[in-house]
């Protein structure tokens, strides 16, 4: 498919796509979760459920797992990738994690749980993307497509 | 990432197969950073101990098979030898001594004591605290560090003039085996400078004040970098501990300045370097009593559990705490936990300090702390804390509601069973 297919094909489907860069490589698609807050990993998720932990945080109890992690970035200690890493041994991790903030935490975070990420988008993916779109990840290219939920995507 | 000879050779596996497998994860580290190169050093702490059940079936396969998944993220096991630099073992989960008070299972601390002798015949250093800095590993302005605990690298950037980003467990167990980290972030100094400037309008002097505007302060700024001025009395390393923890908590601070105080800034001038400042931000009491409310999530006024020294206590404040003690008793409901390195705990021990809290019925502790082990006495439903960071931690991780407040406010808890604190 040529680049101009594609856009058409993308119109077509109603897609926006969001071009940043890798920080880790592999495609995965699924529906999106989405938080304006930053995520601390240790004290901040729990790392068997798959579930964010924090007090007066918004996604308090929700389940990140197999879902395409959309947020801020990383807080907290310095725990964030071992139990990142954790959620992966246990396979309860995000399928995918779109940030916005580069830190050493949100970084080191991606590399271990194994599972395509981007940052650096031309659009803020957190006033583009809403909880339960659907969200394709090609980390190797950086390039992110959604879909709006209830678009016209078929 | 342009590599030299010496990392290529690494990178090739002709240092062997540990090495390689920690520069394919510096490697994957740092092209997700953005990093163009490595900087080599010579300080690690990081976290090798086996502490927790999530890594029992792990170590089933031997502490290579521990190393080489949880400390160089890689599937293989492949054999780890010697550390290359000076490393440290910093907060564990369990303490090595007082484990049953704590309640933790007996093979779990056979399972850490035969990991802490496999890691420590490697070279790394067992401090077993998340201040390294109070017992030994005191880098210089300058040094190149690779550290892990937000509350030592904020203290470590900011106090000392050493440099470290936040690491992490599989990037400090990388460094180790390779003296290198990623040159981004905190390594460059024109990351350095302040950012965000903070206006302190009302007088912060103690303990509890400095972890408050640093509670109010992280949430605010986020990663970004605070300038400090105003209405601060000189600070201690115990002042600066607590602020550092506390602001690392609520936001993920790195790096602050104070001039006049901290080595990188000797006036306000060369705290910003030149920098565009974000936004100026004004503490006042209005900020300070929002960052009061909220760490004090606790409602029920009885208190079951007092936890002091997070980050750990300095020997002074293990003084301070036998002191408000000396010649009482604990009310029968409260158990009272005071943590220290285990160095300094030999010169409480020493110095009768161990005995004034203990005569009174409290514990002292080593090692750990209760929101790293996940154990808190059994039963426990209202703790009191003089730790911003415990206060911060504790509700997520244990699901208890806590008291946040003064050391002497703490400690009449712990003698009448029940919370009397409240913002003067």
């Amino acid at each position: 498919m040529s680049i101009t297919d594609a856009r058409a094909n993308d119109k077509a489907n109603d897609k926006i796509v969001l071009h940043g860069r890798k920080v880790v490589g592999g495609v995965a698609e699924g529906e999106a979760l989405v938080t304006r807050d930053t995520i601390s990993g240790w004290g901040g998720i729990n790392e068997r459920e798959g579930t964010v932990i924090e007090r007066r945080h918004e996604l308090r109890g929700v389940s990140f797992k197999d879902k395409i992690l959309v947020f801020p970035g990383a807080k907290g200690s310095s725990g964030y990738s071992a139990y990142f890493h954790m959620t992966r041994l246990n396979k309860v991790a995000p399928r995918a994690m779109i940030f916005v903030k580069m830190t050493t935490k949100a970084a080191l975070g991606a590399v271990v749980t194994h599972a395509p990420a981007v940052t650096d988008l031309d659009r803020n993916p957190l006033d583009v993307i809403e909880t339960g779109d659907w969200v394709r990840v090609d980390g190797d290219i950086g390039i992110v497509e959604v879909t709006k939920k209830g678009g016209a995507a078929t | 990432m342009k590599l030299t000879d010496a990392e290529k050779a690494m990178l090739d596996g002709r240092e062997g197969p540990a090495r390689q497998k920690a520069m394919d994860l510096l490697m994957r580290y740092g092209e997700a950073l953005g990093a163009e190169r490595l900087v080599e050093t010579n300080n690690v702490a990081g976290a090798f101990n086996a502490s927790t059940p999530s890594v029992r079936e792990l170590v089933k396969r031997g502490f290579d098979a521990v190393y080489s998944e949880l400390n160089l993220d890689s599937q293989e096991v492949v054999p780890i030898p010697r550390m290359a630099v000076n490393t440290c073992q910093l907060i564990t989960g369990i303490d090595n001594d007082m484990w049953q008070t704590q309640g933790i299972p007996q093979e779990l601390v056979e399972q850490q004591k035969r990991a802490e002798a496999h890691f420590g015949g490697l070279g790394i250093n067992m401090f077993a605290t998340c201040t390294p800095y109070q017992v030994g590993n005191v880098p210089v302005k300058g040094e190149h560090c690779a550290w892990m605990e937000s509350s030592a690298v904020v203290y470590c950037n900011s106090v000392l003039g050493a440099r470290t980003n936040t690491e992490g467990k599989e990037s400090t167990g990388a460094a180790a085996l390779t003296g290198r980290i990623p040159y981004w972030g905190f390594h460059i100094p024109e990351n350095r400078r302040g950012n965000y400037r903070v206006v302190v309008e009302t007088e912060v002097d103690d303990i509890m004040d400095w972890g408050l505007l640093g509670y109010w302060l992280g949430e605010i700024v986020q990663e970004e970098i605070p300038v400090l001025t105003g209405a601060m009395r000189q600070p201690s390393l115990i002042k600066l501990k607590h602020f550092g923890a506390a602001a690392a908590s609520s936001g993920g601070v790195e790096m602050y300045h104070i001039p006049g105080v901290t080595p990188e800034a000797r006036d306000e001038d060369e705290a910003f370097g030149g920098n565009r400042i974000i936004d100026t931000l004004h503490y006042g009491p209005a900020e300070r009593r929002l960052a009061y409310e909220r760490l004090n999530c606790a409602t029920d006024r009885n208190v079951d559990f007092v936890m002091l020294g997070c980050p750990h206590n300095a020997i002074e404040q293990v003084w301070r705490v036998a002191s408000l003690l000396e010649g009482k008793k604990l009310h029968p409901n409260v158990q009272l936990w005071v943590h220290t390195p285990r160095a300094l705990r030999e010169v409480a021990q020493r110095n009768g300090y161990v005995k004034m809290i203990t005569d009174a019925g409290g514990v002292v502790m080593s090692d750990t702390c209760p929101a790293i082990s996940r154990y808190a006495p059994k039963g426990t439903r209202v703790i009191a804390t003089d730790s911003a960071k415990q206060a911060h931690y504790l509700p997520a991780i244990l699901g208890i509601p806590v008291w946040f407040g003064t050391v002497t406010e703490c400690v009449d808890a712990a003698l009448t069973g029940r919370w009397n604190g409240g913002l003067q």
